[in-house]
């Protein structure tokens, strides 16, 4: 039996909620020894790589489909629980790092991209350049760090068939507008043969049991639930169709599954909902419970539109701000004029007199006001009468923190003494996350137990927080996961919740406590500040070395992802790394041969409120690489896209970079002011190059006129979905190349709003922007942050070509 | 407490606040209704754009004194039951939502150009103010086109 990380005894396998255990277990898939996943197809470095395989060929009991087609490495552990209606549990996080599956049918609109693929595996044999060394997240990147945190959990994902015929798949995961709950959908009604109407996401309440498998990010959603969602479906059907065939006395394997019915050659069909309950009963189903192999795909792949579609354009969708807890009373807080900044005094006494108001609480943070209405709290908490004592960074400018990241660097290893080369050094600002809906959170604590609503995309880490400010056991806590409106990273952090806890605490009654604007540009969180230094050597036609050096203000990344990454064997102390160094290592590569390439993080500690920002070093980092690959690419006296293609490491990336360029007509003329930029980026599995048109004959507003975006993302679930994240990512890198970032003077932050914050509207963005996704291939790579750096460097080397300027500081025009 | 009374979404509704309080918190914290959202409080994000007497307008920066004897439509009272308006067919045609919370503002900026100009240009389109931090711009221009052919005529 090969050795098997993760393996689990059979006693291990038992969880907890379920009282009645039938493991019906079923390997592989027809079809699975197909193409590998895009990063790992052969001709890529990564090839040689100890990639994350699991053969499951051990420890299984039914596998009937093995003669269907070659023997695969995945299996699906999937439980029958104990329940009147057909309840099926999956295990979290299994063997979803296995390399997968066949190739799928092209759809016809990706012909042309197929052809490009084809042209590009041709021409493979790349100019010889000097091998580089493939990083890190080559060969294990942070998602597959995070999905072995997750396999030690033997707790389950769960399905529910309910006997209305309600397909129910609880999620343990947040909805932020990523279609996560759409593409999960899909996945249940493909294997289930149910209508995608007939299936339902609800969000799970925070479930302390699943450890490291309730975390939202590291676009790792798709990538580590794609096995067990479809397993659950996939084990339900059988006993479906086991419960049909004893109903009707006839072999399960006559009989078919479409649109949420079992049906019989002889015309007979019943409906999941009235097969539900027998179909609890089955022990042993008669039909493998096995997903279906690519090429019977029918949803998966298809465009669909967002379940929620029609609650979203009906304004029925309903976010935390907008639920009505019974007794909820409007609160909001009165912060500091510093950020970090504490009080000094406070006279309540005119805002406890105004109309509407109930109540006045001091908490850390700041000052609350409870009232009868938003208005009447926000007015009473303008009529504090409040001083401050300044904060930790009071007095500290963009100038200073410049200063201070520049002179954090680790020093290049390489002195240019015998060769060309060349230096950039590069600088970005903050930026707020900003996402539309303010932080809000709804606490009714009581004296034994707490309960919240709010948009977590770590609501386990926030349980046990708030549990122990308030002084409650964990289990006394709950998480109510409500939809958000938009994070980017913002929602990781429960800032909002934790105060609204001990509001709630301290007032003895329920709250809805909203972050105002204001207070989330100026008290919320920050990609962090950065400065970058980037030296390339090269010599006859070569490059010898590439050097990068990253220093950042300190990312706070205390919301779980260090328990994740410590479970997963990182053992952080020993290698002498901190917990972002850990993180850097793991997403931040390059991806191209430039002989010896070495990336550092240098992290200043800074008392402003920091977090992950939608691709995290990735959006700085690689940005500022890719401008590097410009300048070098005509240092050399060579094209900008085919001085990338010479050195991809990755057949699948030069792919997508060829059709990106043959797509959107790499290098067609345009007038003066105007030009193209190229962007390209790998990570998490899958690949995006961004080919933007860029009109700077107004400097101070430039334009990006039109966008063509290719992605190769391994098997597309949803492609309306990618193709949605990959529009936002587009949007994000126009705003933080061009316009949007935020001031730190004297230890506040200047925007206010986003009449200051910068972030693109319509009028910024292109008017045509082209899509093209390659063939559907392997297994799911994740997309919510893919696009951000390849679309933020296409921003900049546009610019740079368009003004013949070098950008260095990030955004231009701040 | 003063009154107010204006029709809301068809309905004539009556409200006791002060008449200063702005028309999105009597929306959200008096009369329950949560289609308009708030972004930022100062008409910048829009995300509460509603329609008095059928144009654009903000909520959160309007006095609810000043709605008095008008007729406010929120998205709420924008599709005839069940039957939804062309423009919130388009959106779903589109897709164009991610998160949707600004969407419902977006969509009442949409309708509102659509009546000043039935067939937009894309600077037309251009001039629409609305944030979305999802970045759905390009659907929604897709959409709002999308709409004007299919509606030549709005009323």
């Amino acid at each position: 039996m090969p050795a098997r990380t993760g393996a689990v005894s059979p006693a291990r396998r038992v969880p907890p909620i379920s009282t009645s255990i039938a493991p019906s277990d079923s390997t592989g898939r027809p079809g699975d020894a197909g193409q590998p996943h895009p990063l790992n197809r052969p001709g890529t470095a990564t090839e040689a790589g100890p990639h994350l395989t699991r053969d499951a060929s051990a420890d299984t009991s039914t596998d009937t489909t093995a003669a269907a087609g070659p023997t695969g490495r995945r299996r699906f552990l999937t439980y029958l629980l104990a329940a009147p209606t057909l309840t099926i549990g999956a295990r979290l996080g299994l063997d979803t790092a296995a390399p997968a599956t066949a190739q799928a049918a092209t759809p016809g609109a990706a012909q042309a991209a197929q052809a490009a693929h084809a042209a590009a595996a041709a021409r493979d044999a790349a100019p010889p350049q000097l091998l580089g060394l493939p990083g890190i997240p080559d060969v294990i990147d942070l998602g597959d760090a995070m999905i072995l945190a997750g396999l030690p959990t033997s707790h389950l994902l769960v399905l529910e068939i309910t006997p209305a015929g309600r397909a129910v798949l609880y999620l343990p995961r947040l909805e932020v507008g990523q279609g996560l709950t759409t593409a999960i959908a899909m996945m249940v009604a493909e294997e289930l043969d149910a209508k995608l109407t007939d299936v339902d996401v609800p969000l799970s309440d925070g479930r302390p049991e699943l450890l490291f498998n309730q975390l939202t990010g590291g676009s790792n959603s798709v990538r580590s639930l794609y096995d067990p969602v479809r397993g659950a479906a996939a084990a339900a059907r059988a006993r479906l169709v086991t419960a049909a065939a004893r109903r009707w006395n006839v072999p399960a394997d006559s009989l078919r599954t479409a649109d949420s019915a079992v049906l019989a050659p002889d015309g007979r069909r019943a409906g999941y909902g009235e097969l539900a309950a027998d179909a609890a009963t089955v022990v042993l189903p008669a039909v493998p419970g096995t997903p279906k192999p690519a090429d019977r795909l029918r949803l998966v792949g298809t465009p669909t539109g967002r379940i929620d579609a029609r609650d979203i354009v009906t304004g029925r969708a309903k976010y935390a701000g907008d639920l009505q807890v019974p007794g909820a009373v409007p609160t909001v807080v009165a912060r500091p004029t510093t950020v970090n900044g504490t009080l000094k005094s406070l006279d309540a006494s005119a805002a406890r007199a105004m109309p509407g108001v109930l109540g006045v609480v001091q908490i850390p943070s700041g000052v609350a006001v409870l009232a009868e209405t938003f208005d009447q709290a926000l007015k009473a908490r303008d009529a504090l009468r409040t001083s401050w004592n300044p904060g930790p960074v009071a007095g500290l400018s963009d100038a200073d923190v410049k200063a201070r990241l520049r002179s954090a660097h680790l020093p290049f290893l390489i002195p240019p003494l015998l060769t060309q080369y060349v230096d950039g050094e590069f600088d970005f600002a903050f930026v707020n996350h900003a996402p539309m809906e303010v932080l809000t959170a709804i606490a009714d604590v009581r004296p034994n137990r707490a309960e919240l609503w709010f948009a977590a995309q770590s609501p386990i880490v926030a349980q046990q927080t708030i549990a122990a400010e308030l002084g409650l056991p964990q289990s006394a806590v709950t998480v109510h996961v409500v939809r958000g409106g938009g994070s980017f990273g913002r929602r990781l952090f429960f800032d909002a919740a934790l105060e609204a806890a001990l509001i709630s605490k301290a007032a003895g009654r329920p709250v809805k406590l909203m972050w105002t604007r204001n207070d989330d540009m100026r008290h919320g969180r920050m990609r962090p500040a950065s400065h970058h230094r980037v030296r390339a050597t090269y010599a006859l036609g070569q490059v010898l070395s590439w050097e990068h050096r990253a220093a950042t203000v300190k990312t706070d990344l205390g919301h779980g992802l260090g328990e994740a990454l410590s479970a997963a064997g990182f053992s952080l102390s020993v290698a002498g790394l901190s917990l972002a160094q850990a993180f850097f290592l793991l997403t931040e590569k390059n991806p191209y041969n430039v002989g010896v390439p070495t990336q550092l993080l240098s992290e200043l500690p800074l008392a402003v409120h920091t977090g992950s920002w939608r691709s995290v070093y990735s959006g700085s980092v690689r940005v500022a690489d890719e401008i590097m690959m410009d300048e070098l690419a005509r240092r050399m006296g060579q094209d900008e896209v085919a001085f990338r293609r010479a050195r991809l490491r990755g057949a699948a990336g030069r792919a997508v970079l060829d059709t990106v360029a043959a797509k959107g007509d790499w290098g067609r003329p345009l007038p003066p002011g105007q030009a193209q930029g190229i962007g390209y980026h790998d990570e998490h599995g899958s690949i995006a190059a961004y080919l933007v048109e860029l009109d700077a004959t107004d400097r101070a507003n430039p334009r990006v006129t039109k966008a063509v975006i290719a992605a190769d993302v391994g098997r597309v679930i949803n492609p309306k979905g990618l193709e949605a994240q990959l529009t936002g990512a587009l949007v994000d890198g126009i705003s933080v190349i061009l316009q949007a970032g935020n001031h730190l003077d004297n230890g506040a932050f200047r925007e206010g709003s986003y009449g200051d914050f910068h972030y693109a509207r319509q009028r910024h963005t292109p008017p045509t922007v082209e899509i093209h996704l390659l063939p559907p291939s392997g297994s799911p790579g994740g997309a919510g942050e893919l696009g951000v750096p390849a679309a933020s460097a296409a921003v900049a080397n546009a610019y740079a070509r368009a003004t013949g300027t070098s950008p260095r500081s990030f955004p231009i025009n701040f | 407490m003063p009154t107010h009374t204006f029709v809301l979404n068809g309905q004539p509704v009556t409200v006791e606040a002060p008449d200063d309080m702005p028309l999105l918190w009597v929306l959200r914290d008096k009369l329950g209704v949560t289609g308009p959202k708030y972004g930022c409080g100062v008409g910048v994000c829009r995300a509460c754009t509603s329609h008095l007497d059928g144009q654009e307008f903000q909520p959160c920066t309007r006095s609810v004194k000043d709605c008095a004897g008008h007729t406010v439509t929120t998205i709420e009272g924008l599709a005839d039951g069940e039957t939804l308006h062309p423009v919130q067919e388009a959106w779903l045609s589109c897709d164009v939502a991610q998160c949707g919370f600004c969407q419902p503002g977006q969509i009442m900026a949409a309708v509102a150009l659509l009546r000043r100009t039935s067939n937009p240009t894309d600077a037309d389109i251009d001039q629409i103010q609305n944030v979305c931090r999802c970045g759905t711009y390009p659907r929604i221009r897709e959409a709002i086109k999308q709409a004007a052919a299919r509606q030549p005529a709005q009323p």
